[in-house]
């Protein structure tokens, strides 16, 4: 092994001092402020990055929709560690860009720092509330959505067990599971529900094996509808109740396009449009700080419907869903909210 | 003719031909994106060194690897293989944060100390038990350091979603500690030098860890201790059959390791977030293992090779930012080769640096003394 290297004692300082020379060569000159545009929107991804096929990249589309309809560009970057929040919104916010775009609830403590630095730079946070004059925050049911899909996955199975994989192992995963197994119990009361969790570290979003290897087990169980909240990770779910013949539901995004026929519905989290009309509105000087709470009535959650489960969803379920749906508005349903007391009734 | 290297040449230029020829590849990588290999340099050496905000984010992120260095190191030192620095560096935030969080109401010259305390008594245990299977069982030390990580990485999530979480908070992490538990900020020191700067994450920890460096090094070299140590890594037997008493140093040796591992949660959980909260070891615990072997399992190698890889941490995310092209996962490439040229690479120069050595100076080997 190295043993034989370890020889050499203060001489280490001469490396040191040799390659920091050679590394400061490249420092030439400094970076030259860009000019001041009318709107300059940035956003900032969580730690699952860009292209996480669910929530950051529904920012991402959301952003690149903004960029074709209007020709103006935005930046975005993916932080690495949590010490680059706070840095990563603060270069954005000392550049000039705004409104910047706060992706996912762990961004809240960084920004609730930098927002009271730069009060006339417009925040948004996806996800999570924080209480500031120039800060919108923009919070999702996902309980009701989850609701909804439940009831689907109810009436579509024939066996009466139903499955649920969530990612990591988090209140908003719990909440998530919570409003799917009260939907699937309103659409069958004896209904059987199996739920798992992928992991309790951030790499349960990313691990579509395991999410696969948790779908099998619970269709050998006898579950043939299984819901997945687990973003990449779900993409193993899918597959896996594809492959043996049984149904999937998407998340975040329309996940019924990945195996056709095979996707029961997605339930949709409108990311996209979030991020989109936080650009729009500060283009149009029409943002607004302050909380937006976006759930079934306001289409910020709904079910995917399009050509790839319209054989799936009979109109008898499809019209069971919009009853459901116009009930949660009215109020005539309520379905608990798992994170209002970190208890599920069912 | 030669046989080795002259010492200059060994600590010098060996790592710097590694470092060129590194950012060499990484250079091609980056003209194979279509970005300017140059002007990444350029962007990477100025946002590490070029401003006091980017020289104070480089520092921090010293200050993580340095630690996390200094317990492979140490550990190394006595022939074991720390690969646990990560989940011992993660048990001691938990320390850190038990002690901020049972007693909010302690001034900070009590509180701070005890949070310390805290965090190097969590971390020091959590290398211990690795240690003390070894010593006892005979369960090898890589495999035990390991699961030690993902038991680490269970118990924290299970504690931060289900005990500790601050109440009706969804963020998997602990309501934010009392004012006095926070480790001075270096801002205000810097200011005094000429430097502008404000809320750079910049703290005592980085003194913490250069005295954590000095510590390893007259431990290992002007301690009895230390020569248990290095007499247990050099040859276990031997050490043994000289009345050494390797169950004691084992586990001793790993206690400290995880002590040192556990500086990073000072830097991390009272230096900068104030709280604890999830993977705040970030993977800084494995860097460490590459920062030790760069270092070549010296303290003074260990603070030089953590500066080098705190320029690449935070040059790296200036760069991500600046050039859209580079993405982070760009930014990883470019440690990954690092870490490859200087580390698992390194012996790759010496032959023909040494035929050439030999080439240019025919006579010297006869006139000159041999090493």
């Amino acid at each position: 092994m190295m043993n034989q290297h370890v020889r050499q004692t203060p001489a280490h300082f001469m490396a040191c001092a040799a390659s920091a020379l050679v590394l400061g060569l490249g420092i030439l000159g400094l970076g030259t402020l860009s000019a001041k545009a009318e709107v300059k929107p940035a956003i900032i991804y969580d730690l699952g990055g860009k292209f996480d096929k669910s929530f950051n990249e529904g920012a991402y589309r959301g952003a690149e929709k903004f960029t074709a309809e209007t020709g103006i560009a935005y930046r975005d970057f993916e932080i690495q560690n949590d010490a680059q929040r706070e840095q990563g919104l603060r270069r954005f916010a000392r550049d000039g860009f705004s409104p910047i775009v706060a992706v996912g609830f762990s961004q809240a403590s960084a920004l609730e720092k930098v927002a009271a630095e730069f009060p006339n730079t417009q925040f948004t946070i996806i996800d999570m509330v924080v209480d500031k004059p120039n800060v919108q925050s923009i919070v999702f049911q996902e309980h009701e959505g989850s609701f909804i899909v439940g009831l689907l996955a109810a009436r579509a199975s024939k066996s009466g067990k139903v499955g649920f994989v969530g990612g990591m192992d988090i209140p908003l995963i719990r909440k998530f599971a919570c409003g799917y197994v009260q939907g699937v119990k309103y659409g069958k009361a004896s209904a059987e529900i199996f739920q798992n969790m992928t992991g309790t570290t951030g790499a349960a979003w990313a691990d579509p094996v395991k999410g696969a290897e948790l779908a099998k087990s619970q269709i050998e169980r006898g579950a043939d509808v299984i819901f997945h909240a687990a973003g990449g990770t779900g993409l193993g779910v899918l597959r896996a109740a594809a492959d043996a013949g049984k149904l999937g539901i998407g998340v975040d995004s329309n996940q019924n396009g990945l195996f056709p026929g095979k996707v029961l519905t997605s339930m949709l989290k409108q990311v996209d449009v979030a991020t989109y009309k936080s650009f729009a509105d500060s283009k149009a000087g029409t943002w607004k700080a302050g909380v937006q709470v976006l759930g079934l009535k306001d289409k910020g959650l709904g079910y995917a419907m399009d050509d790839n489960n319209k054989a799936l969803v009979s109109p008898e379920m499809k019209s069971a869903a919009d009853q459901a749906v116009s009930d949660i508005i009215s109020g005539k349903i309520v379905v608990h909210d798992y994170m209002s007391d970190n208890k599920c009734p069912n | 003719m030669r046989r080795s290297l002259p010492l200059w040449a060994e600590v010098a230029l060996m790592p710097l031909i590694n470092i060129v020829a590194a950012f060499l590849i990484s250079g091609l990588v980056v003209l194979f994106i279509g970005e300017s290999p140059l002007e990444a340099l350029r962007l990477m050496m100025l946002g590490a060194l070029g401003s006091a905000e980017g020289l104070a984010f480089t520092l921090y992120y010293t200050t993580n690897f340095i630690f996390t260095g200094l317990s492979v190191t140490l550990a190394y030192r006595a022939g074991l293989f720390n690969i646990g620095a990560e989940g011992q560096a993660y048990l001691g935030g938990l320390g850190a944060a038990l002690v901020c969080l049972t007693f909010p109401n302690w001034p900070a010259f009590l509180l701070l100390p005890m949070a310390m305390i805290g965090a190097g008594l969590f971390g020091a245990l959590w290398g211990m038990i690795p240690g003390w299977l070894l010593a006892k069982r005979g369960s090898h030390i890589v495999i035990t350091t390991i699961m030690f990580n993902w038991i680490a990485t269970s118990l924290m999530s299970y504690l931060l979603v289900n005990v500790l979480r601050a109440p009706g908070s969804m963020q998997p992490e602990s309501p934010a500690f009392s004012k006095a538990a926070l480790m001075p900020s270096l801002d205000g020191f810097l200011n005094v030098l000429g430097l502008r700067l404000s809320n750079s994450p910049l703290n005592a920890s980085f003194l913490l860890a250069l005295l954590a460096a000095l510590y390893v090094w007259l431990l290992i070299w002007h301690t009895r201790l230390g020569y248990e140590i290095r007499t247990l890594g050099a040859n276990p037997g031997a050490a043994d059959y000289a009345g050494v008493p390797t169950t004691k140093i084992i586990i001793i040796t790993m206690g400290l390791s995880g002590l040192m591992a556990a500086g990073l949660s000072l830097n991390e959980v009272l230096g900068v977030q104030h709280r604890l909260l999830l993977d705040f070891t970030s993977g800084y615990g494995f860097v460490g293992i590459a920062v030790a072997l760069m270092g070549r399992a010296h303290p003074f190698g260990v603070v030089c090779a953590a500066l080098l890889f705190g320029m690449l941490y935070q040059g790296g995310s200036e760069l991500a930012f600046d050039q859209p092209k580079i993405t982070r996962d760009m930014i990883v490439v470019i440690q990954g080769l690092v870490v490859l040229f200087a580390g698992a690479l390194e012996g790759l120069w010496r032959k023909p640096l040494l035929a050439s050595f030999n080439l240019l100076r025919p006579k010297s080997t006869q006139s000159g003394p041999e090493r």
